[in-house]
C-alpha cells in the first residue's frame, strides 16, 4: 500500500520507498525511514500536494512522491 | 580561528548568525555551485574569529547543492570548532546531524535553539544529562532573543583552543565491524576529516567520494561494496538506510534519556493552518495577504517613486541650464544623472518594501504554505509550488524575482521559472500599460492586457515543458511552524539582496544610461529606426518607436518617455491608432526583461540561460504582438 491510498488522518508506518537511491535518500532525510510513525494531516483540494506529519515533523509531498512511499498499516 | 554553523534547515540558524553578524557579513560563492555560505567577523574574548553560515542541511550526504557546500567546506578547510545548532522541539532529527557531524572529528558545541517554543509544547530537555552522554558541551539557546549566544561564543572558543574532539557515536556490532574493515585500509595521512567519517559517508554512499575512490582505490571500492552487501544481506535492509536507521536509533536513545512531555498548550497558532490551508478559505486568505501585500509595496513605491523622479528631473534640468550647453559634456551628465535616478526613485522604492515584506512572509513561514496551495497550478504550465514565489514578486520588479528562483533545487526548474518570471510586467511595465492603455484606451483594455500576458506565460511554459519535462516527481518540502520574524532577521535579508542590485546591477544601469545619452547626441537613433523597420512594418507600429524599443531595454519605463520624445509629443492619440497602442504595449511587456534583470539572470544562471531567456522573450513578445495583430485585422 502506498502513502496516496491511506485515510487522512490515520496513522501508518513507513515500510519502504520505492523510486530509485535518489528519492530513497532524499526521503529518508525528512524521516520515511522504515518502522516511521506517518499520518496525512490534510490535503490541498483539486489534487494538490499533502500535508504529512511524519515523527512530529510536517513535511509537503507531492501525489507523485506520496505514491511512493510504501506504508503498512499499524 | 575559524567557527562553523552547521544546522537543518528551520532551526534557527540564520537568526543566530544575523544576532552576531548585523549588516558586515560577506556572501561566499563556493566554486562550481550557486548555493552560498555567508561570514562575518565576530570578537570572542579578545580573539577575532572567523564565523561561517553554512547552509541548513538535513544530513551531511552531498546528494543537493546545499549538502554538497556544507560536505565540501568540512572537507576543504580548517576548521577550529563546529557549532551545531539544532531545534528544541524536533530533538530526535536534530540529533541524527549531531551525531553525523560528531564523527567528522572535529571540536563541536551543541546549541539547543528554539527553548522558548519547546516550553510552549511543554518539553523539558535536560541539557546536562545530555552533554554527559555525548561528551560535548550543550547548551541553551534562544536566538530570536539574544539569549544564550555569549555562552554559546564563549564555550566555543574554550573547546576550539584546547581542541578537543568528540567521540564518534557507535553503531551496532557488525556495522562496526565493516567500518573497521575498510577504515584499515585507507591510509592516515593528508585527510582534514577523520577516516572513520571518510568510511561512514562511503558507506552511506556520498556520490562525489564514491566516484574518487572508485577512480583512484578501485581495492577500497571494491571492498566498501562487499561489505555493503554483506550488511544488507544481514539486516535485510537497503544500503541507504543501514546508517541512517542506526543515527536515528541512537538519537532517539538519546533524547528519551533526556527529554521530558509535560502538558502543551495549543494556542491560535497551532489551529492556524485550520484556516489557512483550508480548501476553500485557504485560497480566500491567499488572495487578500497577497492584495495585502501588493497595496502595501505600490503604496508605498508610488508614495516615494514621484517625488524622488521630480527631484531628479528638476535636477536635471538645472544641471543643464547651469551648463548653458547641450552638447555632448551636457548629454553625459544628464544621462548619468537619469541613470542614478532609475536605481533610486523606480527600482528602490518598490524593492525595499519588496523585499521586506517578502521576508516577513518567508519567515512567519507562510510562503511554504502558498506553495502548498499552489502547487497544482503551476504544474500546469510545468513548474511545482515553489515557482510562485518569483511569480508573485516580477509583479513588483522582476530582479528579486530572478534571485528568488534559488529556493528551486533542479537546475531545470530554476530556468524555466526565471523565463517565466522576466514575462511578467513589473511595476515600470506599469507605467507603460497604464501610461499608454489605460490612459488613452480605458482600465479594461489595461486589465485585458495583464490577462493576456498571464495566457501566453501558461501558453510558453506550456511549450517549453513539452520540451523540457518536468523530471522531478513533485513537491518535497518541510512545513515550518508559524514564527514571529525578528526586525533584524527580516531586514538583514532584505539587505543582502539591496546591496546586490546597488553593486551589481545599478552600476550597469548608470552606465548604460551614458552610452544611451551619448549615442542621441550622435543621432545614432536614426540608424536604429532604419535597422528595425522591418520589424515595425511586421507588426504594423510607426517606423519612430524603434528607438523607444531599444531604450526600453535599459529600462522599461523608458519607452514611454523616449516614445514621447520620438513623436515629439505626449499626445499618442495623435500619432498612434489605439490597435498600435495596444500592439506597442504588448511587445513591450514581454521583449527583453531589463538590463538589470538580465544581469541578475546572468550572475544566478549563467551566461548561456541570460542569452537564452532574452531571445525566448522577443520571441514570445513578437509572437504575441502578431497575435494581436492578426487578432485585429480579422475583427
Amino acid at each position: 500500500m502506498t502513502l496516496l491510498q491511506v485515510m487522512n488522518g490515520k496513522w501508518v508506518r513507513v515500510v519502504g520507498v520505492a523510486g530509485g537511491i535518489g528519492m530513497e535518500r532524499r526521503l529518508a532525510q525528512l524521516g520515511f525511514l522504515p518502522g516511521n510513525k506517518v499520518r496525512i494531516i490534510r490535503a490541498a483540494p483539486f489534487r494538490g500536494p499533502l500535508l504529512i506529519d511524519i515523527e512530529g515533523r510536517e513535511i509537503v509531498l507531492g501525489r507523485g512522491v506520496a505514491a511512493r512511499v510504501l506504508v503498512e498499516y499499524i | 580561528m575559524r567557527f562553523v554553523l552547521i544546522g537543518q534547515p528551520n532551526c534557527g540558524k540564520s537568526t543566530l548568525f544575523n544576532q552576531v553578524a548585523g549588516y558586515h557579513a560577506e556572501t561566499g560563492n563556493f566554486a562550481g555551485t550557486t548555493v552560498s555560505f555567508t561570514e562575518t567577523k565576530v570578537r570572542v574574548l579578545g580573539d577575532v574569529v572567523e564565523l561561517v553560515d553554512l547552509p541548513g542541511t538535513y544530513t551531511l550526504l552531498g546528494t543537493n547543492p546545499a549538502e554538497r557546500v556544507v560536505l565540501d567546506y568540512m572537507i576543504s578547510k580548517p576548521v577550529d570548532a563546529i557549532i551545531n545548532v539544532i531545534d528544541a522541539t524536533h530533538l530526535v532529527q536534530g540529533l541524527t546531524l549531531t551525531l553525523e557531524l560528531m564523527e567528522l572529528g572535529r571540536p563541536m558545541v551543541l546549541i539547543i535553539n528554539m527553548m522558548d517554543e519547546a516550553q510552549r509544547q511543554g518539553i523539558k530537555i535536560d541539557g546536562e544529562a545530555l552533554s554527559r552522554l555525548l561528551g560535548i558541551p550543550v547548551l541553551p539557546m534562544i536566538a530570536t532573543r539574544g539569549q544564550g549566544i555569549h555562552e554559546a561564543f564563549t564555550t566555543t572558543w574554550h573547546i576550539g583552543r584546547s581542541a578537543k574532539l568528540p567521540n564518534p557515536p557507535l553503531y551496532n556490532s557488525e556495522l562496526e565491524q565493516s567500518i573497521q574493515k575498510i577504515k584499515n585500509a585507507i591510509e592516515r595521512n593528508g585527510l582534514t576529516i577523520s577516516r572513520r567519517a571518510i568510511v561512514v559517508k562511503l558507506l552511506e554512499g556520498d556520490p562525489k567520494l564514491t566516484e574518487q575512490v572508485n577512480a583512484k582505490n578501485p581495492a577500497i571500492a571494491d571492498l566498501v561494496k562487499k561489505q555493503l552487501d554483506k550488511l544488507c544481506h544481514q539486516s535485510s535492509r537497503q544500503a541507504v538506510w543501514l546508517v541512517a536507521t542506526e543515527r536515528q536509533k541512537i538519537a532517539r536513545d538519546l533524547a528519551r534519556g533526556v527529554q521530558a512531555q509535560t502538558q502543551t498548550h495549543l494556542t491560535l497558532r497551532d489551529r492556524l493552518d485550520d484556516y489557512l490551508l483550508h480548501p476553500f478559505w485557504g485560497y480566500i486568505f491567499l488572495l487578500a495577504i497577497l492584495s495585502l501585500f501588493f497595496y502595501g509595496v505600490y503604496g508605498f513605491g508610488s508614495f516615494l517613486e514621484e517625488p524622488l523622479l521630480d527631484f531628479f528631473n528638476n535636477l536635471d534640468e538645472l544641471v543643464l541650464s547651469t551648463l548653458h550647453t547641450s552638447g555632448l559634456v551636457a548629454q553625459v551628465v544628464s544621462g548619468t544623472i537619469q541613470g542614478v535616478s532609475g536605481g533610486l526613485a523606480i527600482v528602490l522604492p518598490y524593492l525595499i518594501p519588496f523585499l521586506i515584506g517578502l521576508g516577513f512572509l518567508e519567515d512567519i513561514g507562510y510562503l511554504t504554505r502558498i506553495a502548498f496551495l499552489m502547487d497544482t497550478l503551476m504544474h500546469r504550465i510545468g513548474l511545482h509550488g515553489k515557482a510562485i514565489v518569483p511569480f508573485i514578486l516580477g509583479y513588483g520588479c522582476n530582479v528579486p524575482a530572478i534571485m528568488s528562483t534559488r529556493i528551486m533545487e533542479d537546475k531545470r526548474d530554476r530556468f524555466l521559472s526565471a523565463a517565466l518570471a522576466t514575462m511578467v510586467p513589473c511595476a515600470a511595465r506599469l507605467s507603460v500599460i497604464f501610461g499608454l492603455v489605460a490612459f488613452y484606451i480605458g482600465p479594461w483594455a489595461a486589465l485585458g492586457i495583464y490577462l493576456y500576458n498571464l495566457l501566453i506565460i501558461s501558453i510558453t511554459g506550456r511549450i517549453i515543458t513539452h520540451f523540457l519535462p518536468e523530471d522531478s516527481p513533485g513537491l518535497i518540502l518541510e512545513m515550518p511552524v508559524y514564527r514571529l520574524p525578528t526586525i533584524r532577521t527580516v531586514t538583514a535579508k532584505a539587505w543582502f539582496r539591496i546591496r546586490e542590485f546597488l553593486f551589481e546591477a545599478w552600476p550597469i544601469l548608470i552606465v548604460g544610461s551614458v552610452i544611451l545619452a551619448v549615442m542621441n547626441y550622435y543621432s545614432i537613433t536614426q540608424y536604429i529606426n532604419n535597422a528595425l523597420r522591418p520589424f515595425n512594418l511586421l507588426l504594423g507600429l510607426p517606423q519612430q518607436v524603434g528607438t523607444p524599443l531599444i531604450f526600453g531595454i535599459f529600462r522599461k519605463e523608458l519607452s514611454l518617455v523616449m516614445l514621447a520624445q520620438a513623436f515629439g509629443t505626449t499626445d499618442f492619440a495623435a500619432v498612434m491608432s489605439s490597435q498600435q497602442m495596444i500592439i506597442f504595449t504588448v511587445f513591450v511587456v514581454f521583449y527583453i526583461p531589463c538590463i538589470a534583470t538580465m544581469v541578475t539572470i546572468r550572475n544566478e544562471l549563467g551566461r548561456k540561460s541570460m542569452w537564452h531567456i532574452t531571445a525566448l522573450t522577443v520571441l514570445v513578445a513578437t509572437i504575441a504582438a502578431l497575435i494581436v495583430r492578426l487578432f485585429f485585422l480579422i475583427f
